[in-house]
């Protein structure tokens, strides 16, 4: 007698942090229910907590030495080698968008492609960066002087919903140098931890990109007045609720921005810092 | 033997200070309302009477700034502006010698300084900024780089021509108009600077300056009229400006305090090093935000270096500003004054050793012998505070390393020095230090084609050179362009 298959349960995911180029939970246990459109239930993403935020702050400190004096070579290899993860995996982001956001997935298939080819441009900007922004100056004086630019250190990202939002700000914080902390609001969790997933499978040192979900009402105040934070995009963060942000930011005179367009090396530079050396020339 | 010097007094027959100042504005002078005193600090004797601007003030001359931008300044070419940068400069060269001993009068800082480097600098500022007025296009800020509109300009009295030059030579330049307030306590050579910008027939109301104290300075801040901040003081200011704009759409540059470690390894140049170690601590009396404050030795050679700069600091000339041979002349305010005491007796109450040479020091006037505190740790508050006076805080090291995390551990970072012979050692320092100045065997060196500014808590943003162009022109991240 023939039996009839059952159906296959799948087997499904558990979201968590990204810290320190592991998976924990937040240490509060809370989390927060992100549904399908149609209402269905997709998953329950970690609600994460100050405490969260600060651990993760101590691994990108951590971290933000090794990354910035890596060759700018080095980097451009390892951002390049997330694109390849990421086309690998562009189907999967396309339908994890399409199902958790309110785009359609015609939509959500270019948005993802678009965030691929953003990220290998960004990337490339690693060994181009100083030839655009650099300079020798010339003092009057006997003296060698040349401005270089370096990365500010730890930059927090609060991103908008978008995924491509979210590639965008990654890229234009880490390709320089800087370590980030990275602020994901709602339904973008899902795409964003499976983003997570990508990294730890890149060669990209551990602490370099965390990545924190949650609400933002909650952790972006608490990123500003950090005080190991060196930059902070809030290009996520409504206007109206921005300036409060600057105010808190102000006690380290972080340099906050917020752009309103993705590819640029603007965006890149403003977390970063112009250094200018004098070196005396003689016999 | 010693070998006395015969006082060599610059004549002060140059200049005609007026009993009383209004402000500038719209090219012309408008009587103030209220007025302060503006003093000698080498002699406490009465310069003049300054306007204390009060809102109303900064009302009619940011008015008069916004209609010199529409109506005026930006319709003009480049090359147009640049005209007039260069003729501001020919005549800011033209009449040194003129503020050169009114700078030395109202700010007490030594003639040989004046006359020398702050003057100097000032043509060079205007001469270097008029060259971009027509060459914006070429700065890497994209095609046809737009100006913010009125800049609102607050500046110090550490360097009260020059700071005035650094703001509003690279403003001008980028097509904006100023409102500029100089330091309450040396205002004459901005009052001056408006009679040169009168003798360049530079449009009305493109400069505007109102003398005055903070709240001025806090009217400018909050005034919804201007675009653009530029600010140089100290982080505690720095800071409420921060706060004070957060919510608008003003942009800010800020140029704020620092702690410089000027580090010294065991194959440095010593006698250089030495002089380098004067020329970063005592050059203007210690009142510069990038002075090498902290001298971090090696540990080897220490006790040698300390020897030779004591016997070096025994021979600076403190006393009359006007006098050709002085090297440190007086502190600019009694306020300041008062804070160096200060942190000075923390210093000894930390435990740290005092030493200063013997010196005469005149009864009139402020006065601060150059001061040296030996067996000073990182937890020192005199270690990790400006004093913005001339007392250097000496520390030691033994691994490069070491004195690269000792020079790193302020909140601040604006300058740094390096004294050694070695090349890679040098590049390797000057990689690791953070900050956004650095001097490698010289010290507190200044150019308008070369950026300043600093990391963390000494400021945002760069002035001088193509990175000072950024301040006063939108960007990508501005207009959404890409």
């Amino acid at each position: 007698m023939a039996t009839k298959k059952q159906a296959r349960v799948d087997v499904k995911k558990t979201y968590k942090l990204f810290i320190n180029g592991a998976f924990p939970r937040s240490e509060s246990g809370r989390v927060f229910e992100v549904s399908a459109k149609n209402g269905d239930f997709i998953a329950n993403p970690a609600l994460a907590s100050r405490k969260d935020l600060r651990d993760a702050v101590t691994a990108a400190r951590a971290a933000h030495s090794g990354w910035s004096k890596a060759t700018a070579y080095n980097r451009g290899q390892i951002l390049y080698r997330i694109a390849e993860m990421l086309e690998g995996r562009a189907e999967q982001f396309e339908s994890e968008i399409a199902l958790t956001s309110q785009i359609t997935s015609l939509k959500a298939k270019s948005q993802v492609l678009d965030a691929i080819d953003r990220w290998v441009w960004y990337a490339g900007w690693s060994d181009k960066l100083q030839a655009v922004s650099g300079a020798t100056n010339p003092v009057a004086g006997p003296f060698f002087n040349f401005s270089i630019s370096e990365p500010q250190g730890v930059v927090a990202i609060a991103s908008s919903t978008s995924f491509i939002d979210f590639i965008d700000a990654i890229a234009a914080a880490v390709v320089s140098g800087n370590s980030t902390v990275v602020l994901v609001p709602g339904s973008l969790a899902v795409p964003a931890m499976s983003f997570a997933e990508v990294l730890a499978t890149s060669d990209l040192p551990a602490g370099v990109i965390n990545i924190l979900t949650g609400s933002l009402d909650e952790l972006a105040p608490w990123a500003a007045s950090h005080m190991d934070i060196d930059g902070f995009d809030i290009s996520g963060i409504d206007k109206k609720k921005r300036g409060a942000l600057k105010e808190a930011g102000a006690e380290n005179l972080k340099r906050i921005h917020a752009f309103s367009t993705g590819q640029s090396p603007t965006r890149i530079l403003a977390f970063m810092e112009s250094k200018t050396v004098w070196h005396s020339v003689g016999v | 033997m010693t070998f006395e010097y015969a006082p060599a007094p610059e004549s002060r027959a140059i200049v005609s200070i007026k009993p009383k100042y209004g402000h500038f504005i719209n090219g012309s002078f408008v009587a103030g309302k209220k007025h302060f005193p503006t003093i000698n600090p080498a002699t406490e004797e009465i310069l003049s009477h300054i306007s204390l601007g009060g809102a109303s003030d900064v009302d009619k001359a940011v008015a008069a700034a916004q209609k010199a931008y529409t109506k005026t300044w930006s319709k003009l070419s480049g090359k147009e502006r640049g005209k007039y940068l260069y003729r501001i400069a020919r005549i800011l060269q033209e009449r040194a010698r003129e503020f050169a001993v009114l700078e030395t009068l109202d700010n007490g800082k030594p003639i040989r300084e004046t006359r020398d480097i702050d003057i100097p600098l000032v043509a060079a500022h205007f001469f270097y900024h008029a060259g971009w007025a027509d060459k914006l296009d070429y700065a890497g800020l994209g095609h046809s780089p737009k100006a913010y509109g009125v800049a609102g300009q607050i500046i110090p009295w550490n360097f009260p021509l020059l700071m005035l030059a650094w703001k509003v030579a690279p403003a001008l330049a980028t097509g904006n108009t100023v409102v500029l307030k100089p330091a309450e306590t040396t205002s004459l050579t901005a009052l001056l600077f408006a009679e040169v910008c009168q003798q360049a027939e530079l449009p009305d109301g493109v400069v505007n300056i109102v003398t005055g104290d903070g709240s001025t300075g806090a009217a400018i801040v909050n005034h919804p009229g201007i675009h653009k901040i530029a600010f140089t003081g100290s982080t505690d200011v720095g800071k409420k400006i921060a706060r004070a704009i957060a919510s608008t759409d003003k942009k800010a540059t800020l140029e704020l305090g620092g702690k410089g470690a000027n580090i010294v390894f065991d194959d440095a140049p010593v006698d250089e090093a030495v002089e380098g170690i004067v020329n970063g601590i005592f050059f203007n009396q210690g009142h510069v935000c990038c002075a090498g404050s902290r001298l971090i030795l090696q540990e080897s050679i220490a006790d040698e270096i300390i020897e030779k700069l004591k016997v070096r600091m025994s021979k600076i000339r403190v006393g009359d500003p006007l006098d050709k041979n002085t090297d440190l002349g007086a502190i600019n305010s009694k306020e300041q004054l008062v804070k160096i005491k200060e942190l000075s007796a923390i210093g000894d109450a930390e435990g740290a050793e005092r030493w200063s040479p013997q010196c005469n020091l005149s009864d009139k006037g402020f006065w601060f012998a150059p001061t040296i505190f030996t067996g000073v740790t990182q937890a020192h508050r005199i270690a990790q505070e400006e004093i913005f006076g001339p007392v250097l805080s000496v520390l030691t090291f033994r691994t490069p390393q070491e004195a690269i995390d000792k020079a790193n551990n302020t909140p601040f970072g604006l300058s740094a020095g390096i004294w050694s012979e070695k090349g890679s050692r040098i590049f390797w320092a000057s990689q690791h230090l953070k900050a956004g100045v650095i001097w490698a065997n010289t010290f507190n060196k200044f150019d308008p084609a070369s950026p300043f500014g600093g990391y963390k808590e000494s400021g945002w943003g760069r002035e001088g050179g193509k990175h000072g162009l950024t301040a006063y022109l939108k960007t990508g991240k501005e207009t959404g362009s890409k």
